[in-house]
């Protein structure tokens, strides 16, 4: 069984003009850590907040644990725990109130499930007289990870969980995140940043309410189609509008100092380079490199863009 | 039950914490109760009285210095001519004009009868009314003393009126106006605070948190509005301290009855504002609904004018605001001293704007949208 099945799931705002979901279909097996990747307004948060009993879809059914999302929210309410991409819990209450309430709305105690949050606990524990609303970025994200996992819960979904959040943070979290799926529990955790999807043992991408691949990442990777180059020269945005002229060029976009490129079939760099030089380029600069996943993001999104 | 208590003990740590509102809910209604009645008065005091006398004889003055004894007016000026009158009006100096023509003494005392010309500033309509009234109570009251008509030759049949008030032998303003002030008070408290309390969980998205818990719809609901329930009776018991104290308003009928009635009519208003809060997205739109309704409740309850002197379709929104019918019940129950029977009517209906309102705001609220 399943932990999260997604079936044909679509959702739409106004009335239909707004797509959220389109036809989404997806699965995450138990134990596993699985990220949905996309940029803002993908739909990530739709889905979650279907997962999570909050928001009814238009069509398809949702399980999580083999429960049914819109009939049998009850046993899902008690066996999830969802940390929302907006802090929320209570500003005016104290870190220890915060999660003494929690605790007890799902009838434990921060007693009987100390083991499972300790290792997070212990770092916001010296604050525990602080209300949340004193609390630094870091901070916050540890204490609304122990809110959510306070009872136990199964399966944890956590929406943009490191989105405002600085690298040191942003590193640290991940390291929790694989700390907990050692515990068994299954986590489904979404992203807007692509150098974390890496961490994830399998991703979905996504794009405007479509899911383009679900795959595990180096498997995203190794499924790039083309040899992917990058290319600087003293001018940049010269070198990009060039390039965007030629026809030996599949596709480019700006990354980083880099321009990434796939070159038309007969193309090769060594002539693309002399090409350059030639135009009054100076300093080009052209290697081959291994793609990364948001190369592979890119690359779906074209293809995605020129089949429509 | 734990949940519940957990709740509770969440949402008065919450309250007390917040030492803003926390003042305001305790100050507001003392400082309100104690300033708003002294201040506000329909006795007219002090009518600003601007007469034209052309006939200056001894009976014209005499009528002017038993205006100016009555201590209701102040004569302002004697002008010349009625323009010259009229403009201390336009520049707000004058409220009345009184104008004696020419031969007022002798008219009276040849023909028995001399037309008097009264103007009045008519922009403060009660003040308008209630000066020219007492203006013509003078001037009748000086009529009856001139010679003539004193033991004149005809003696007229007069009917001669005596009168005194039920329930508030003085008339007092404050009699009227204090406990109708309290029940205004609830109404804030309960109203806003209710309504503004559930939106501010939806503001800061903690409402999100809650929904995904296993936590039940009456729980939630019911931790809500105890709260100010109990912040909403202790606001009332404070109101009637005050009221006897400043003002020595003790009911005169049994506070089980008072107490009844305040309590069912805060279930309604929490009601009330429970219902905006599932309507309503962020604080500023609450506030802005339920100061809407505020402003309907405030005027159309007969909180300043009689109810039963509106239009009839008003009478219908009247009747159909709780409001209304509890400024009618502590009116009734504070002064008069009825009895839980004669009240049983409006106690069914704040029944059933509870019952309504609470149904309707309980059907409303979804955890899933």
């Amino acid at each position: 069984m399943s932990a999260v099945l997604l079936d044909h799931i679509t959702k739409t705002y106004e009335e239909g003009k707004v797509i959220a979901a389109d036809d989404v279909s997806l699965q995450v097996e138990a134990g596993e850590l699985f990220g949905l990747i996309g940029p803002d307004g993908a739909g990530k948060t739709s889905l979650f907040r279907i997962l999570t009993t909050l928001l009814l879809p238009d069509k398809g059914t949702a399980k999580v644990l083999g429960y049914d999302c819109n009939k049998e929210y009850r046993e899902i309410r008690a066996r999830i725990g969802y940390m929302p991409g907006r802090f929320s819990l209570y500003q005016d209450l104290t870190v220890k109130e915060n999660l003494d309430f929690f605790a007890t709305l799902f009838g434990s105690s921060i007693r009987e499930n100390y083991d499972l949050i300790k290792d997070i606990y212990r770092q916001i524990e010296p604050f525990n007289n602080r209300r949340a609303g004193k609390l630094s970025g870091g901070m916050k994200q540890k204490l609304a990870l122990c809110c959510a996992l306070i009872h136990k819960p199964e399966v944890l979904f956590l929406d943009e969980p490191t989105t405002g959040v600085d690298a040191v943070s942003r590193k640290e979290f991940w390291e929790m995140l694989q700390q907990l799926k050692k515990q068994g529990i299954t986590i489904v955790v979404s992203t807007p940043y692509m150098d974390e999807a890496v961490l994830c043992e399998r991703i979905a991408l996504m794009q405007a309410g479509k899911i383009m691949a679900i795959e595990r990442p180096d498997t995203i990777i190794s499924r790039f189609p083309d040899t992917l180059y990058a290319i600087k020269a003293k001018n940049i945005y010269g070198l990009l509008t060039e390039l965007r002229k030629r026809k030996e060029i599949a596709s480019c976009y700006p990354f980083g100092e880099y321009i990434h490129i796939t070159l038309n079939a007969p193309a090769s760099p060594e002539e693309l380079e002399q090409a350059l030089v030639r135009s009054g380029q100076e300093d080009v600069e052209i290697k081959k490199i291994r793609p990364t996943i948001e190369d592979s993001f890119i690359q779906l999104m074209n293809r995605a863009n020129t089949e429509v | 039950m734990k949940v519940l208590g957990y709740l509770l003990q969440k949402e008065f740590k919450q309250i007390f914490r917040d030492k803003t509102i926390l003042a305001m809910m305790f100050a507001m209604p003392t400082i309100q109760l104690i300033i708003l009645p002294l201040a506000m008065n329909f006795d007219v005091k002090r009518i600003n009285l601007a007469v034209v006398d052309h006939d200056h004889s001894t009976y014209s003055s005499r009528l002017i210095n038993k205006i100016n004894a009555s201590g209701y007016f102040r004569l302002v000026a004697g002008a010349a001519s009625f323009g010259e009158a009229i403009r201390y009006v336009e520049t707000e100096k004058a409220d009345v004009v009184l104008e004696i023509p020419q031969g007022f003494e002798r008219n009276l005392v040849r023909e028995g009868q001399q037309p008097l010309g009264i103007s009045v500033d008519a922009i403060n309509g009660t003040k308008a009314a209630i000066g020219g009234n007492y203006l013509l109570t003078v001037i009748s009251d000086y009529n009856r003393e001139i010679p003539v008509n004193a033991n004149g030759f005809t003696k007229m049949n007069e009917i001669e009126i005596t009168w005194s008030n039920w329930f508030n032998p003085l008339a007092e303003y404050r009699f009227y106006i204090v406990p109708a002030v309290l029940v205004l008070l609830l109404t804030l408290i309960g109203g806003f605070m209710s309504a503004l309390n559930i939106v501010r969980e939806k503001e800061a998205g903690t409402i999100e948190q809650i929904n995904v818990t296993p936590i039940k719809k009456w729980q939630f609901i019911s931790g809500k509005l105890i709260p100010f329930w109990v912040v909403g009776m202790i606001v009332f018991t404070l109101g009637l301290l005050i009221a006897w104290a400043v003002y020595g308003i003790w009911p005169v009928g049994s506070l089980l009855t008072i107490y009844a009635f305040a309590a069912i009519y805060l279930v309604a208003l929490l009601g009330f504002g429970l219902l905006i809060s599932t309507y309503t997205e962020n604080q500023l739109q609450a506030m802005f609904v339920a100061f809407f309704f505020m402003m309907i409740f405030m005027l159309m309850s007969g909180l300043f004018t009689a109810v039963d002197s509106m239009p009839r379709w008003a009478r219908i929104v009247a009747n159909l605001t709780p409001v209304t019918h509890f400024i009618k019940v502590i009116r009734m129950v504070v002064l008069k001293g009825s009895s839980f029977a004669d009240v049983g009517l409006e106690f069914a209906y704040l029944v059933g704007f509870a019952g309504v309102l609470n149904g309707w705001a309980i059907f409303n609220y979804r955890k899933t949208s």
